[in-house]
C-alpha cells in the first residue's frame, strides 16, 4: 500500500515586546523566577486585564506578511482548565474574532519547486508559566515569569505532505517573523516551539485519517525526527491492523521517542466564552496602512534583491536572505568588501560552522560584517591565500583584532618576494632530485599535475606564505629551465 | 454625632464642632459595643482609623481638607485594602491579605476619608439575605429576626444601625438597592463602566458594579463624587467626564417623565409594598412629574438569563481560587487534583459552589448555544426594552423587592425563591443601567424602598430625583427600632 | 441532572462534592436550570447576543513596563513556597 501523510501545523510565536499582553510587567528572559510575575499575572483578586497595543501591532505585521485579512473587530475569550502554570484558571486567547485572518506562505523546496501552504487563521493569546520538575520534596515548584507573555498561535491548514514540507514551512515562518522582528527567533528558549498534527491515509484517498498532535517541538531538528517517528508508528500500527487513536503525543529529543499524553487524553472541555473583562478590539483600516507602510523587507523579496542585486543564485540568496540577521550581516559585509560571491561564502561557510559549534546566533557572532569584508579584503588582494585566511579567521573568532593586525602581529602576510621565494624554490629543487627527475621525463600534459608535488615543500618551507600562484609560476619556469 | 449625615459631618468637621479622631472613636465605639448584634463588620481596623483620623485632623486645621476628609466610612469586604484582611466574606480568603489596594479605595484614602473596617456580605457576593457569609448572617437593624438583603448585607446593617454614616457596596444583580429597601437606605448602584472595578473581587465582570449605601440620596452623591474615576486599568471603565453630583441636587422636578412598568406591579408583589411605592409616585406628581404606564416585555426573562450569565462568568472568576498562590490551601493534599478539589471544596460555600456548577454548565460543550447565547440575546431583548422606554420617559419607578425584610431562613434552601428577590433588580445590571433605591414608607414596620432606574450615565439626575423627594418626605429619617 | 453529571461538572470545576450532598446538589442544580429554562420561550431569532451592557471598545495599553518585582509581598501571603516558586504537588505531563 502507498501512504500519503497529511501534517498542519500550529505554531506559537513569543512576541517581542517588552511588556506582557495584558500587564506592564516585563518579559526580559532570564529573571529570577516570579520577580516578573506581578498582581495581573498572578491573577490575584480583583486584577484586571488591559491589552498591550504592541502585541496587536506585531500581530497586524504578521497578517500583512502572509497577505491575510486582518481581523478590524477582534476579540478575546476565555479558555477554561485547571493547571498551575496558568493562574487564573482559563487562558485568554481569541477563538471567534481573531487578529488574523485566512493567509498563506510560500515555501521552496530542495528540488526547487514551490508550495504555498494556506493560513488557518492567527489569534493573539497569552502564554503559561512554567513548572518546574526538580524535586521540591516531592513538588513541582511554579515559575510565573512567562505568564502572559503575548504569543500569536498560527494555524495552518493540512496543506503539508511530508518532513521535508513541514519543516520548509516552519523555517519559512522563523524567517518571516524574525524579518519582522516581532520575534526574536530564538528557538532554544521557546520563542516559537511547534504542535504538529499528522495523520496517513492510502495515496489517492480523498477523506483525512485520524491525527494525533505532537505538541512543543523546539527545533526543526527534533521536527523532522518527530514527524519520521509518528508518520512510521502510524503506517506500521495500521498495517499490523490497528488502528490509529486520536491523542497528544509528547516526543522526547534526547532518547527520539515519543509517547502519548495521557493526562491530556480525558475528554477536555474548555467552555470557551467571550472575556467580559475586555472589550472588542477595533483597527481601522488608516492604522492598517500605516503599518503597512513601515513594514520590513520580507524574506521573499529579499531573496530576489540579492539574487538581482550582488548577482547570487537564488539558491544561495534565498539561504542568505531566510534570516534577517544574516542578510544584514551579509550586506554589511559584501559593501564593504564589494565581492559578494566571497561573502555569502564565507558566512555560510565558515562562519556558519564556527557559530554553531560555539552555540551562538550571528547577532552574537565576535566576527561583524566589517570584520569579515576586511579579511576578504585581503584575500582578494593577495595579501593571504585562502588557507591563511582561515588561520586570520580563527584568530579574529578568537576576539584577536581585525585582519589586518592579525596578519602582521602573526607575521602571514604572502610571501610575494620573488627573490626570496626563488631561495626557496631553488633549495626545494636541489633537495628533491627524484621528483624532479620524474617531472622532466614526464610527458607534457601530465607536467602540470606532477608541479602539485613540489608545492606542499614550499608551502611547508614558507610557513604557507608563499603566493601560491607566484610559487606556480617561479617553480615552472625554474623546472623548465632544466629541460 | 452617628444622628448626623455626611454632609453634616463635613461641615462639622470644618467648624470645628469636633474632630475627626473624636468621630472615629465615637463610631469605634459603636460598633465595638453594639455590632454582636447586627454582625455587620468582618474587621474593625481601628489603629488604621485613628492614624487616618489624626491625618485628617492635621490637614483639616491646616486648611487643606479634601472633599470627605475625617469622614469615617465601611468598605465592603469585597473591595481589595492593602495589608487588611479582604475576605470576600467567604472562608477561601479568610487568609487573603492583600498587598494592594482596589482603585475606590485610593479614591477614598486621596479624599481623606477614614476607614473603619470591612463589612460583611454574602460570600463572593452570592446571595440576596446575606446568609452565605462564611463569617454568619448579618442582622437587619429593623428586625433582627429579619434578613438585611445582600449581598451588601453589612454595608446596609453597618449605616442602618449607625455604626458607619456610610459604606460603600458592589451590585451585580441589586446587592445594593435590595438592602438599602431592606434597611430603609439609600443605594446607587451606578451605570456600568462609572466605577472602576480594579481591586473589587470579581463575581460576574460584565454585572458588578460598586455605589454606595448612605441614609440620604444628598450623602450618596457626596460619596459617589470621590469614588468615580476613570481608571485606565480597567478596561470596562468609560472615560466619560465625572460630574458633581451634589450640582443639580436642587434642580426641580416639574415636567420629569416618569415611567412605571407594569410588569413590576403584577402577581408576585406584596399589596402593601405596592401601595408604598404608588404613594410615592404621587408625590411625584406633586412635586410636577408626570406619570405614565410603560412596558418592559422581557422583564420576566431577566432572572433567567441573569442565572446563566452570572454563573457562566463566575465559574471562569473564580477558578484562580486554587490553592496555589493565596488563599485557602487544604492540608496535605496527595496529587494537583487533590489540591484543587479539597481547596476549592472546603473553601467555597454551598452558594458559590452551585453557581459554578449552573456557570460551568451552561458553558459546556453542547449547551453553550441553549443557555450562555441564548441568554446574552435575551440580555439584548432586555438592554432594548429600557432603551425603548428612555425614548418616552425620563426614569422608570417601580418597587426594589418585592417586600419588606424577610426572616432567616424563610426561603428555605430553596435557590430558586431567593433567586426571585432580585426580580426588579437584576434588568438594569443585564442592560448596565444605573438604579437607585430611596425609602419610601413601612410595612409591618419594616422598610420598602422605591427604585428609581435612569438611562445611562444619569446618576446625577437619579440623585436628584431622589434628593427632592427626601425634601418633602421623612421616610430616610425613620430610624430602626432600639437604635441609641 | 443526577449523580454522574454532577461528578462530571464538579471534576471540570475541580470542586470536591461530597457523597453525602450530591444528591441535594443535583435536586438543586435540576431546580436552578428549570428556572433558566425558561429562557426558551424568549424568540431571538436574529438577536446578536450582547457580551457587554455598553458598545463600549477596547483600549490599548503602550508597551512600556510599568511592574516592579513584587515576589517577596505576594509571596509572603502564598500557601508554600521555596526559592522564589510556588510549591503544588508535582505536575506530571
Amino acid at each position: 500500500m502507498q501512504w500519503e501523510t497529511v501534517i498542519g501545523l500550529e505554531v506559537h510565536v513569543q512576541l517581542a515586546t517588552k511588556t506582557k499582553i495584558f500587564s506592564g510587567a516585563s518579559t526580559a528572559f532570564g529573571a529570577a523566577p516570579n520577580t516578573q510575575a506581578c498582581a495581573i499575572d498572578l491573577a490575584m483578586p480583583g486584577t484586571l486585564p488591559v491589552p498591550n497595543g504592541e502585541a496587536f501591532r506585531f500581530a497586524v505585521m504578521f497578517g500583512l506578511a502572509i497577505d491575510a485579512e486582518i481581523g478590524t473587530r477582534s476579540m478575546f475569550e476565555r479558555k477554561n482548565y485547571f493547571y498551575p502554570d496558568l493562574p487564573k484558571g482559563y487562558q485568554t486567547t481569541q477563538l471567534e474574532a481573531p487578529i488574523v485572518g485566512a493567509g498563506h506562505v510560500e515555501i521552496q523546496l530542495a528540488d526547487g519547486s514551490s508550495k504555498s501552504i494556506r493560513i488557518h487563521h492567527a489569534h493573539l493569546e497569552e502564554d503559561a508559566g512554567k513548572s518546574l520538575h526538580e524535586d521540591f520534596h516531592g513538588m513541582s515548584g511554579i515559575d510565573l515569569n512567562r505568564a502572559g507573555t503575548p504569543l500569536i498561535e498560527i494555524v495552518s491548514e493540512p496543506d503539508m505532505r511530508n518532513a521535508e514540507e513541514a519543516v520548509a514551512f516552519a523555517r519559512k515562518l522563523h524567517s518571516i517573523v524574525t524579518s519582522l522582528g516581532i520575534c526574536d527567533g530564538d528557538m532554544s528558549q521557546g520563542s516559537m516551539r511547534f504542535d504538529v498534527n499528522i495523520s496517513v491515509r492510502p495515496k489517492g484517498q480523498e477523506e483525512f485519517g485520524t491525527r494525533t498532535e505532537t505538541k512543543n517541538l523546539n527545533s526543526f531538528k527534533f521536527m523532522e525526527d518527530a514527524i519520521k517517528l509518528e508518520v512510521e508508528r502510524q503506517i506500521d500500527l495500521i498495517e499490523d491492523g490497528g488502528k490509529v487513536i486520536q491523542e497528544t503525543r509528547l516526543y522526547n529529543g534526547d532518547t527520539r521517542t515519543a509517547r502519548s499524553m495521557r493526562s491530556k487524553e480525558e475528554a477536555n472541555d474548555y467552555r470557551y466564552f467571550p472575556c467580559p473583562d475586555l472589550l472588542p478590539v477595533i483597527i481601522d483600516e488608516d492604522y492598517i496602512e500605516a503599518i503597512r507602510q513601515d513594514l520590513p523587507e520580507l524574506p521573499d523579496a529579499r531573496q530576489h534583491r540579492f539574487a538581482k542585486e550582488y548577482g547570487l543564485s537564488e539558491y544561495d540568496a534565498g539561504l542568505i536572505a531566510a534570516d534577517a540577521a544574516t542578510a544584514h550581516f551579509f550586506e554589511e559585509c559584501a559593501k564593504a568588501c564589494g565581492d559578494a560571491k566571497l561573502s555569502a561564502n564565507w558566512i555560510m561557510g565558515d562562519l556558519a560552522a564556527k557559530l554553531n559549534a560555539a552555540e551562538l546566533t550571528i547577532q552574537q557572532s565576535p566576527v561583524s560584517g566589517a570584520l569579515l569584508a576586511g579579511l576578504i579584503a585581503r584575500i582578494k588582494d593577495n595579501t593571504i591565500s585562502n588557507k591563511i585566511a582561515k588561520q586570520v579567521f580563527e584568530a579574529m573568532f578568537n576576539g584577536e583584532g581585525d585582519a589586518d593586525a592579525i596578519i602582521e602581529a602573526k607575521g602571514l602576510k604572502q610571501m610575494s618576494d620573488t627573490g626570496e621565494l626563488e631561495k626557496i624554490i631553488d633549495e626545494v629543487i636541489a633537495a628533491n632530485p627524484a621528483m624532479v627527475e620524474d617531472w622532466l621525463s614526464s610527458e607534457e600534459d601530465k607536467r602540470k599535475k606532477k608541479m602539485g608535488g613540489f608545492m606542499g615543500p614550499i608551502m611547508k618551507a614558507t610557513k604557507g606564505q608563499a603566493n601560491p600562484g607566484m610559487a606556480n609560476q617561479l617553480l615552472e619556469k625554474k623546472l623548465r629551465e632544466k629541460l | 454625632m452617628h444622628k448626623l449625615t455626611i454632609a453634616e459631618l463635613i461641615q462639622g468637621l470644618r467648624n470645628k464642632d469636633f474632630s475627626s479622631v473624636e468621630l472615629t472613636r465615637h463610631y469605634l465605639d459603636r460598633i465595638n459595643r453594639l455590632d454582636a448584634s447586627y454582625n455587620s463588620y468582618v474587621t474593625v481596623t481601628e489603629e488604621i482609623a485613628l492614624q487616618q483620623a489624626a491625618a485628617a485632623d492635621a490637614r483639616l486645621a491646616a486648611g487643606d481638607a479634601p472633599a470627605l476628609c475625617g469622614v469615617p466610612i465601611a468598605h465592603k469586604d469585597i473591595f481589595c485594602t492593602e495589608g487588611v484582611r479582604t475576605s470576600c466574606g467567604s472562608k477561601m480568603l479568610d487568609n487573603f491579605v492583600p498587598p494592594y489596594n482596589a482603585t475606590i479605595v485610593e479614591n477614598y484614602l486621596r479624599d481623606g476619608a477614614v476607614m473603619l473596617g470591612k463589612v460583611n456580605m454574602d460570600e463572593f457576593a452570592m446571595g440576596s439575605s446575606n446568609e452565605t457569609s462564611y463569617y454568619g448572617p448579618v442582622k437587619n437593624p429593623w428586625d433582627t429576626n429579619c434578613v438585611p438583603g445582600g449581598s451588601s448585607g453589612g454595608s446596609a446593617a453597618a449605616v442602618a444601625a449607625h455604626l458607619a454614616p456610610g459604606a460603600t457596596a458592589s451590585d451585580t444583580g441589586g446587592s445594593i438597592r435590595q438592602p438599602a429597601s431592606l434597611c430603609g437606605l439609600t443605594g446607587i448602584k451606578p451605570t456600568y463602566g462609572r466605577v472602576s472595578r480594579w481591586g473589587m473581587i470579581a463575581f460576574a465582570s460584565s454585572l458588578d458594579q460598586a455605589g454606595v449605601l448612605t441614609r440620604t440620596a444628598e450623602d450618596a452623591a457626596i460619596m459617589l463624587n470621590s469614588m468615580t474615576s476613570f481608571d485606565d486599568k480597567d478596561s470596562t471603565c468609560v472615560d466619560e467626564p465625572l460630574s458633581d453630583y451634589t450640582a443639580s441636587l436642587n434642580e426641580p422636578l416639574k415636567g420629569l417623565r416618569i415611567g412605571m412598568p407594569e410588569q413590576y406591579f403584577g402577581e408576585g408583589l406584596n399589596p402593601e409594598t405596592s401601595d408604598r411605592v404608588h404613594a410615592a409616585i404621587a408625590e411625584f406628581e406633586k412635586l410636577g412629574a408626570t406619570v405614565k404606564s410603560i412596558s418592559l416585555p422581557h422583564s420576566a426573562l431577566s432572572v433567567p438569563a441573569y442565572y446563566v450569565i452570572a454563573p457562566a462568568e463566575c465559574s471562569a472568576n473564580l477558578s484562580r481560587f486554587d490553592g496555589v498562590r493565596y488563599g485557602h490551601r487544604c492540608d496535605n493534599p496527595k496529587d494537583l487534583e487533590d489540591l484543587y478539589k479539597r481547596s476549592r471544596g472546603e473553601g467555597f460555600g454551598e452558594e458559590v459552589k452551585r453557581r459554578i456548577l449552573v456557570g460551568t454548565y451552561a458553558l459546556s460543550a453542547g449547551y453553550y448555544d441553549a443557555y450562555y447565547r441564548k441568554a446574552q440575546q435575551v440580555r439584548r431583548l432586555i438592554k432594548q426594552d429600557f432603551v425603548d422606554a428612555f425614548a418616552e420617559v425620563d426614569v422608570v419607578m417601580g418597587p426594589t423587592a418585592t417586600s419588606p425584610a424577610f426572616a432567616f431562613g424563610s426561603k428555605g434552601d430553596d435557590p430558586v425563591a431567593m433567586y426571585l428577590e432580585d426580580i426588579y433588580t437584576i434588568a438594569t445590571n443585564l442592560a448596565g443601567l444605573p438604579g437607585l433605591s430611596i425609602p419610601c414608607g413601612l410595612v409591618d414596620n419594616k422598610p420598602v424602598g422605591l427604585q428609581i432606574i435612569g438611562n445611562y450615565f444619569s446618576e446625577a439626575k437619579l440623585l436628584n430625583v431622589a434628593h427632592q423627594f427626601q425634601q418633602v418626605t421623612d421616610f430616610h429619617q425613620l430610624t430602626a427600632p432600639g437604635i441609641e | 441532572m443526577d449523580r454522574s453529571d454532577i461528578a462530571k461538572l464538579a471534576h471540570l470545576a475541580r470542586i470536591e462534592i461530597s457523597d453525602a450532598t450530591v444528591d441535594d446538589v443535583a435536586r438543586s442544580i435540576t431546580d436552578v436550570l428549570k428556572l433558566v429554562d425558561q429562557l426558551q420561550s424568549a424568540d431571538t431569532q436574529g438577536i446578536a447576543p450582547m457580551a457587554h451592557p455598553l458598545d463600549a471598545v477596547q483600549r490599548l495599553r503602550a508597551d512600556q513596563v510599568t511592574e516592579a518585582d513584587v515576589r517577596e509581598a505576594y509571596q509572603a501571603i502564598a500557601p508554600a513556597t521555596e526559592d522564589g516558586l510556588y510549591l503544588v504537588p508535582k505536575v506530571i505531563d
